[in-house]
Formats: C-alpha cells, sequence, structure tokens
C-alpha cells in the first residue's frame, strides 16, 4: 500500500462524520432525509473506524494528534493505542447496526422526535469515539459529558412519558454524580503530575500523594457509569424506557466507557495496592450474582436485559479483579486469563447485548408492549426474529457453541488453574460463583425467550404481532452472525485480543503462549462441531423418519382438560416464582400483596407483584427524600428579594475582613 | 482404540440396562417379579416405530429440542473416562465443556417444554432450572477440589485419579464429595428423593412432566438422552466413589460394568426406602450438598 495509513486520522474523522451525521437533516428541516443521510454517515464512519481498528490490531501504531485551542488545561491530545481498540471494535460495529435500525425503527415520516433522535445519536456515537481517544484530562471529561448528555436527550426522546422523564432525572442526577467524582480525580492527578495530560502507562508510583483517592474516584465515577453495584441503580430504569436501539447503544457500548476509564486509570500507576484486585473482584462477583438475581425476576423485557447488563459488567469486572490479583501475586496465569476473559466478554457482551435489546425493539414494534407476561407464540409471527433471539439467548447464557462461553471458559481456566497451583486458592471461588451466575441466566432467558416467543399468544396484541422488515432483523443477523462466527471460531477472537493483553497486561509473548496453549480452544471447536454434526445427523434421521410417517396434529395434552385457554399456560412471572423466593433474602427484589380479609365472605382481592430495585427504592430515594426535608430549611435563605442578597455579600466580606485581622 | 471402541459402544449400549436394573431393584423391594431387565429397550425401539403427534401450538423449537439435548448428552459422554481409561476425548479444561454441554442440554428441553403452551410443562421446565441452577455449584466445588488433588484441568485425570490409597489417606474429604456427588446426580437425574420417575406422567414434578407432550421417536431420543446423562453422571460418581482397579484393561472394563449395575441397584435401593421430598425441601437438599463439597474443599486446602 502507498497510502500511509493512520488510524487516529481515520478514527478521528469518524467521530466527525458521527458528530455531524444529524446536522443536516436538522438546517434542512427535512426529517426523512436527515435520518437517511445520518444512517449513510454512520455506515460510512463505521466502516472508516472498523479499518482503523483493525489496522491497530495488526500493528500499525496510531499517530498522537496535538491541537493547541486556547484553553489554559494544555494541549488537546488525541491518541490511540490497543486499549482503546478493544472498545472500538464493538463501538463502531453496534454504531452502524443502530442506526440503520432506527430507520425501520423510529421512522422520520411517523414519529416525531426523529430529528432530535437522529443528532444525539450520532453525538453520542462521536463522543464515545472521543472519549477512547482523549489523552488530556479536561478534554475526556467535555467528551465524557457530552455522551451523558446526549444519552440524557436520548432516553428522554418520548419526553410526554412520566416513567421517561422519572428514570430521565434519575439517570442525570447518577451520571453527574459520577462526573463530580471524576472532576475530583482528574483534579488531583493534576495535582499530581502537574498537567491534565494523561501520564504515560506505569509512570505514576504506587507511593504519590492521593494515589488511593485518585483510584477510589475513579472507581465511583467510573464505576457508576459501568452500572457496578451499588451504583447501579440508574441502570435498569434507563435502559428500559430508552428507544430499543438506544439501549442497544447504551448497554452495549456506553457501559464499557466506565470499564474503559477505570482500565485507563489503572494503566497510569506502577504497581497497585494489594486490596485493589480483590475490591474490584468482590464488587464484579456481587455485581454478577445480584444483577442476574435482579434480571431473573423482572416482568419487564428491556429492564430484564439492563439487569443483565449489570451482570455482564459484573463478569468483565471479575476478569479484571483476577488479573489485578494476579498481578499483586505474582501469577502471570491469572493476569493473562483474566485480561483475555474481561477483554473478550467486552466485545461478546457488545455483540449479543445489543443484539438482544435490537430484538426487544422488534418485540416492542411488533406488539405494543414490553410486558413479558403479554406476550407469546411470536415464534410463529416472526420467523427470523426469533431465531436471531435464541442465539443471543443462548450466547448471553455463555453456552458453547456460542461466543459468551469462550470469555468465561478463560475465566474459568483461571479460577481453576489458581485452585490447583495456588497455597490459598481463594481465586479458585470464582469458579462455582460463575457457574451459579451461569444457571441463574438459564433461567433468565429461558423464561425470556420461552415465554415471549413460545407457547400460544396471551393477549390480542401478541397474536398479531407482525414481523419487522429487513432493515430491521438485517443488523441484527448481522450482530448474530458475529456471535456465531466469535463462538465457533474462539481462536479469531483470541487472535483479536491477543495484542490489548500483551500491552496492557505487560506480559511477554512467551508466558502468553504458554498460558493460552492451556485453555484449550482447539479442542473445544473440535468438540462443538462434532456437536453440531451429531445434532444434524440426528436431526437428519428423525425428519426423514418423520417424512415417511406424518405426523398427526392435536391440541396441547391439558390433562383431560377440554377447554384450555392461553391464560393457562405458565407466565414468566410463575417461571421465576420459585427462584425469586429462594433469593428474596439475598436480593429482596420482591413485593407481593395479596389482599385477602378472613371474613365468612371475603370481598374482591387485588393481587400485585413488583420487583421493586432495592438501592432506589430504599436506600436513595428516602436518603434524597430527607436531604430534600433538610434543605428545605436553608432554602428560605433563597427568596429572591435582591437588597437581603446585597446584605448577604456584605456580611459575607465583613466576617472574612474580620477573619483576616 | 481398542479403549475407545469399547467406551463408544459401552456408553451408547449401556445407559437403558441401567434404567432396567433400577427398576427391577424396585420390582424386588415391593415383592414383585417386576419388567425384564431389557424392558427399556423393548420401550426405545418401541417408540421408534411409533407414529407422532405434535401440538398445533409447537414450532421448530419443539423438534429441535431433543435432538440438540442428545447431542449435547453424547459428546459429554465421550468426555467422561469410563473404567479407569483415559476418555476418548480428553484436554485440559474440558470439565467446563463438560458442565456447561448439560447447560446447553437443560436450555433446550426447558424451551422445548414452554413450545408446547401448556402449564404443567412449564412448571416442570421452573423446576428443572431452578434445581439444576442449585446443583451446579456444588459440580464445580467437587471438580476443582478433584482437580486441587490430581493438579489437573482435564476430567480424563481428575476421575482417574483416585485410588484406594487416596481414599485411605484423605477419606473424609472423599466422603464428603461422594456424598455431594451421590446428591447432583440424584436431583440432575431427577431421581427420588428430588422426583419420581415412576408416577403418572402429570404428577411427576420435574422431568417427566416437562416431556409430556412429546412422542413416538422424539419422546424415545428423550427417553434415551435422559439415560445417557444417567450414565455419564453416574460414571463421573462410579470414578470417584469406587476407584477399583485390576491392572489389566479389559477387567477394568468389568469392574466398571460391574460397578454401574451396583450404582443402579444403590440408586434403585434408594428410591424404594425413600419418598419423594416436598418441593420447598429440594432446594434445601441442593445448598445442604453444596456445602458439603465446600467442606470437602476445606479439608482438602487443609
Amino acid at each position: 500500500m502507498t497510502i500511509s495509513l493512520d488510524p487516529t486520522a481515520y478514527l478521528l474523522i469518524a467521530a466527525a462524520l458521527l458528530a455531524l451525521s444529524g446536522v443536516p437533516g436538522l438546517l434542512l428541516n427535512r426529517p426523512l432525509f436527515g435520518q437517511r443521510s445520518a444512517a449513510l454517515c454512520a455506515v460510512v464512519a463505521s466502516t472508516l473506524g472498523e479499518c482503523a481498528v483493525i489496522a491497530l490490531l495488526g500493528g500499525t501504531p496510531g499517530a498522537t494528534w496535538q491541537i493547541d485551542w486556547p484553553l489554559p488545561f494544555g494541549p488537546a491530545l488525541f491518541s490511540t493505542d490497543l486499549l482503546s481498540t478493544i472498545f472500538l471494535l464493538p463501538l463502531f460495529l453496534v454504531t452502524g447496526c443502530a442506526s440503520l435500525y432506527s430507520l425501520a425503527y423510529w421512522p422520520a415520516r411517523e414519529k416525531s422526535g426523529a430529528g432530535k433522535l437522529t443528532l444525539f445519536l450520532g453525538l453520542f456515537a462521536a463522543a464515545m469515539v472521543i472519549v477512547v481517544m482523549a489523552r488530556n484530562g479536561v478534554l475526556f471529561l467535555m467528551a465524557w459529558e457530552v455522551m451523558a448528555l446526549s444519552a440524557y436527550f436520548l432516553l428522554t426522546t418520548d419526553q410526554q412519558d412520566s416513567d421517561v422523564q422519572r428514570v430521565g432525572t434519575v439517570y442525570l442526577l447518577a451520571t453527574h454524580t459520577g462526573t463530580m467524582a471524576l472532576f475530583a480525580m482528574f483534579s488531583l492527578l493534576r495535582g499530581t503530575t502537574g498537567t491534565f495530560t494523561f501520564p504515560l502507562p506505569h509512570t505514576l508510583s504506587q507511593g504519590v500523594p492521593y494515589a488511593t483517592v485518585i483510584i477510589v474516584t475513579a472507581l465511583i465515577g467510573f464505576g457508576g457509569k459501568a452500572g457496578l453495584m451499588p451504583l447501579h441503580f440508574w441502570l435498569p430504569g434507563a435502559h428500559a424506557n430508552a428507544p430499543s436501539h438506544v439501549s442497544a447503544m447504551m448497554s452495549g457500548l456506553m457501559l464499557k466507557m466506565g470499564v474503559y476509564g477505570i482500565l485507563r486509570t489503572l494503566s497510569f500507576f506502577d504497581g497497585l495496592p494489594v486490596w485493589l484486585g480483590w475490591l474490584i473482584l468482590l464488587l464484579g462477583a456481587w455485581s454478577a450474582l445480584n444483577g442476574i438475581a435482579l434480571a431473573t425476576g423482572q416482568r419487564d423485557l428491556k429492564r430484564l436485559l439492563a439487569c443483565s447488563s449489570i451482570e455482564n459488567i459484573g463478569i468483565i469486572f471479575i476478569g479484571i479483579g483476577l488479573a489485578l490479583v494476579g498481578m499483586q501475586t505474582q501469577s502471570p496465569y491469572l493476569v493473562v486469563c483474566g485480561f483475555y476473559g474481561a477483554f473478550i466478554h467486552i466485545i461478546n457482551h457488545g455483540l449479543f447485548k445489543s443484539l438482544l435489546f435490537l430484538g426487544s425493539g422488534v418485540l416492542i414494534h411488533g406488539t405494543g408492549t414490553r410486558e413479558i407476561d403479554l406476550m407469546g407464540g411470536l415464534a410463529r409471527r416472526m420467523p427470523v426474529t426469533s431465531p436471531l433471539f435464541l442465539i443471543g439467548s443462548l450466547a448471553i447464557c455463555g453456552l458453547p457453541p456460542l461466543n459468551g462461553f469462550v470469555g468465561e471458559l478463560f475465566l474459568y481456566v483461571g479460577a481453576i488453574t489458581n485452585g490447583i497451583n495456588a497455597p490459598l486458592p481463594l481465586v479458585a471461588l470464582v469458579a462455582p460463583v460463575l457457574a451459579l451466575v451461569g444457571g441463574l441466566a438459564v433461567i433468565t432467558f429461558v423464561k425470556l425467550y420461552g415465554i415471549i416467543f413460545l407457547g400460544s399468544p396471551r393477549t390480542a396484541a401478541a397474536a398479531h404481532g407482525h414481523e419487522a422488515t429487513a432493515m430491521m432483523t438485517g443488523p441484527m443477523a448481522l450482530l448474530a452472525a458475529g456471535c456465531l462466527l466469535a463462538g465457533m471460531a474462539p481462536v479469531l477472537l483470541v487472535r483479536l485480543v491477543t495484542p490489548v493483553v500483551g500491552y496492557y497486561g505487560g506480559v511477554t509473548g512467551n508466558i502468553m503462549t504458554q498460558v493460552t496453549g492451556q485453555v484449550p480452544l482447539v479442542p473445544i471447536t473440535i468438540a462443538n462441531f462434532m456437536m453440531i454434526t451429531l445434532a444434524l445427523a440426528i436431526g437428519a434421521v428423525y425428519l426423514r423418519r418423520l417424512h415417511r410417517q406424518p405426523a398427526a396434529y392435536g391440541s396441547t395434552w391439558g390433562c383431560g382438560y377440554l377447554a384450555p385457554t392461553p391464560r393457562i399456560q405458565y407466565t414468566g412471572t410463575s417461571f421465576s416464582e420459585m427462584v425469586v423466593n429462594l433469593l428474596g433474602t439475598i436480593v429482596a427484589p420482591r413485593r407481593q400483596r395479596p389482599d385477602m380479609e378472613c371474613v365468612i365472605l371475603p370481598r374482591a382481592a387485588q393481587f400485585h407483584y413488583e420487583v421493586t430495585e432495592t438501592v432506589l427504592n430504599q436506600i436513595l430515594t428516602p436518603v434524597f427524600q430527607w436531604t430534600g426535608l433538610a434543605f428545605s430549611y436553608i432554602r428560605r435563605l433563597q427568596h429572591g428579594q435582591l437588597h437581603v442578597y446585597m446584605l448577604y455579600i456584605f456580611v459575607t466580606l465583613f466576617v472574612l475582613m474580620i477573619w483576616t485581622h | 482404540m481398542t479403549d475407545i471402541i469399547i467406551h463408544c459402544t459401552v456408553a451408547l449400549l449401556m445407559p437403558p440396562l441401567l434404567l432396567g436394573v433400577i427398576n427391577k431393584t424396585k420390582a424386588a423391594f415391593a415383592g414383585r417379579v417386576g419388567a425384564p431387565y431389557f424392558q427399556p429397550y423393548y420401550d426405545l425401539l418401541k417408540l421408534f416405530r411409533k407414529g407422532t403427534v405434535f401440538s398445533e401450538t409447537t414450532t421448530w423449537v419443539f423438534r429441535a429440542g431433543p435432538v440438540i439435548t442428545l447431542a449435547a448428552t453424547l459428546i459429554a459422554a465421550l468426555l467422561v473416562p469410563l473404567g479407569r481409561h483415559a476418555a476418548p476425548l480428553s484436554f485440559s479444561g474440558d470439565m467446563i465443556l463438560f458442565a456447561y454441554l448439560f447447560g446447553l442440554s437443560r436450555f433446550f428441553t426447558t424451551i422445548a417444554a414452554l413450545d408446547t403452551g401448556s402449564s404443567f410443562e412449564g412448571m416442570g421446565a421452573a423446576r428443572e432450572v431452578t434445581f439444576s441452577c442449585l446443583a451446579e455449584p456444588t459440580l464445580f466445588i467437587t471438580l476443582i477440589t478433584l482437580a486441587r488433588m490430581s493438579k489437573s484441568l482435564s476430567l480424563s485425570t481428575i476421575l482417574t485419579y483416585p485410588t484406594p490409597a487416596i481414599w485411605l489417606a484423605v477419606g473424609a474429604s472423599m466422603l464428603l464429595l461422594v456424598g455431594a456427588l451421590f446428591i447432583t446426580l440424584l436431583a440432575e437425574n431427577s431421581r427420588i428423593p428430588f422426583d419420581d420417575p415412576n408416577t403418572h406422567l402429570e404428577l411427576t414434578m420435574i422431568h417427566e412432566v416437562m416431556v409430556l407432550d412429546h412422542s413416538g421417536p422424539a419422546f424415545g431420543i428423550i427417553l434415551y438422552g435422559a439415560a445417557l446423562k444417567l450414565f455419564v453422571l453416574g460414571a463421573v460418581f462410579v470414578n470417584v466413589a469406587l476407584p477399583l482397579s485390576t491392572g489389566n484393561a479389559l477387567a477394568d472394563w468389568g469392574v466398571f460394568i460391574a460397578a454401574m449395575l451396583g450404582l443402579a441397584v444403590t440408586i434403585g435401593i434408594v428410591e424404594s426406602v425413600m419418598a419423594r421430598l416436598r418441593m420447598v425441601r429440594i432446594p434445601q437438599l441442593l445448598v445442604g450438598a453444596t456445602i458439603l463439597s465446600a467442606f470437602a474443599m476445606m479439608l482438602v486446602l487443609r
């Protein structure tokens, strides 16, 4: 090739294209044209971006671009390294898919707010690109805020809805609390290094002043964005109420920005405190377990997917925690397995969670509801979406032969190897925790897929459900193909991630090949192919048998009951009731109010079942109410009378004057 | 090579016999003659010849469910070592695939059940996923404990590691492991005290109620798959519990088959002397099994 390709430049062009993609439609006031041109821009930008990412992974170094802006915070630096690529890879793929999808999901011709949605979707994606490229604290925070605010405008597209308004406010509060922590963090970092420019990797010693505070504020600020428990409370509502392709991007991409922030911050330090790895590991395990436990009980399709995002973020943090513990205990095995697991899961979660959220959009589009218990029998009415959704469900449960299994495999191998070799193998306990999480995920997604797509329709809306157009199913098919490919050829996925693990983990290639040699990728691929061949063979014999002796058809066996109705079917709530009862003591996400009076002739009773959000409903809401009450006294100082304000100023100055004397 | 052929032959042909032995044992306890040992084979042959009735609500998922379940279980059967011989498919880390293959088969069995839209099958599916989820950590803790003892991640090494000498050395933890594994074996295969496979179909709590609507060859595939699962998990159990080795390859196979038949008799005895547990007690027993295995792990770490 004669044209020298600088990935950073390509990525900046892609970001600019994305950021401006919504502008033509807004200026020309022709929403349909605007939406189409924006989708075209997004696809072009995504292609450019993916090319740059491939080049970076292939070893082309990314240049550093410096823009000397007039602001007093040092030059604006843009750069890319291998850590950025792991986040950019799913980012461009999902952005392209989501903007194509939006053409049919939120058609400008029929729905209002398309212009706003298109504009902020582009800005949102562009801000995320800049977040992973920024090498200056202030630039980073600016991009971060653009990302957070455009996400707010995106999720409040349906602004008339009171639910949407409420979750929007909760989101805004949560994200700004996080940003506050980040302000503190970057100020302290500047205090330490003397500049807002990011320090080079491993240049800060663990002993620098405020190192602990920097790490903790980063954990709070970025952990909140990632949805790490207990800072996850904004997440289920926000993801559930946003338009589906926005949910896909928020869950598949924006949460990862929090993960990126933490990884980036940790990379500054040369050596980390011992407790940090364990803390991240524990937080990860807690999020994974509680996230999936919350998801199991949900009745709202998108809320369920959102809660399962908390679980997946937890799995990613388990990986990071394993690696950090490995770094501190000088065990390269854990470092390599942990980072592989985390990075692979970052890509995988971007694929299957976006697929499932886009699928939820098709379901909402086709049935007009988000309630799992009101659907049913949609596999017949949505013959394309149904298998795609099934692929996503299998992948998210981490079942072979799909991609979710690959990331978890590394975590298992790391944990169990620790169980074999370490004197006190506490890390090995990750394996049973992951197994439990996997089991709960199977419950959750069997319920999700089974109740929505199988059986017979529970309502008229479900009975009239219809398939979406190819514009919606096409992007989903692309993501599903990604899941299949990454699952059937895990070596490809590992290849993608290998340079990043080497770069970030600081492990030599020798140790890496030694460790990855222990992870049975090739045998598992062979076993997967054997299984599929066997299934096809058995299936072929079975089908031939059915062909020779055609089946009779009848109604489902109702044990002799002759007038079954769809309402007799098991619902999602009943499906998960048993496990929710078991988990009730851990998560307490449940309120049940059968209001029956014990009198001779009982009156009409009401039954209410709701899965509540413990942190938000039982801790934060009361705290905010008390704070509001307390501040109502202070608010008396604030009354809008000018002369009293002048008096305040005078009194303050007077007090200060006396102070100095 | 001979071992691989014997492995495949035994794994393919023996599973239904276990069911026959269990039923014969139960009949003996009840004072009946009981069905012949080979009755499950006759049943399977009959089912494969029979016609099929599909419910009108079902889709392709209902047809694919049994097929994929059987395929996954067959691969699991290739991973587990039988009769002190390494498994045909054996690699470091195969224990993780082993556990997840059962997850895959569970996913498809349960969605096939939900495909019928029957509330009975919904109940069965809900119970299946819930109880298996609780049994999963036990399996992993047990495998990690054995992996630590044998310093390996491969089932073939882990499961052929226990020997009478090991039993004498760390008998306490082995005993705990065997207890935990036996409970898991019964739970995963829906045997008494978790579920009674002999009751009338609708009254069965877990497995049989899930497959209520399957008929003909598909039902045959399911019954055979279930027997195979019993065989595979039984083989894991027998490898740990009865680590007898004669030194002669062929004699080892004989010992293994005898041990599996012994296991079937034991299950038959358990089913004859115990009643099914109440539904609410089942999770308690499963968590109890997890704690048993955790104790074993602690003893090994000590």
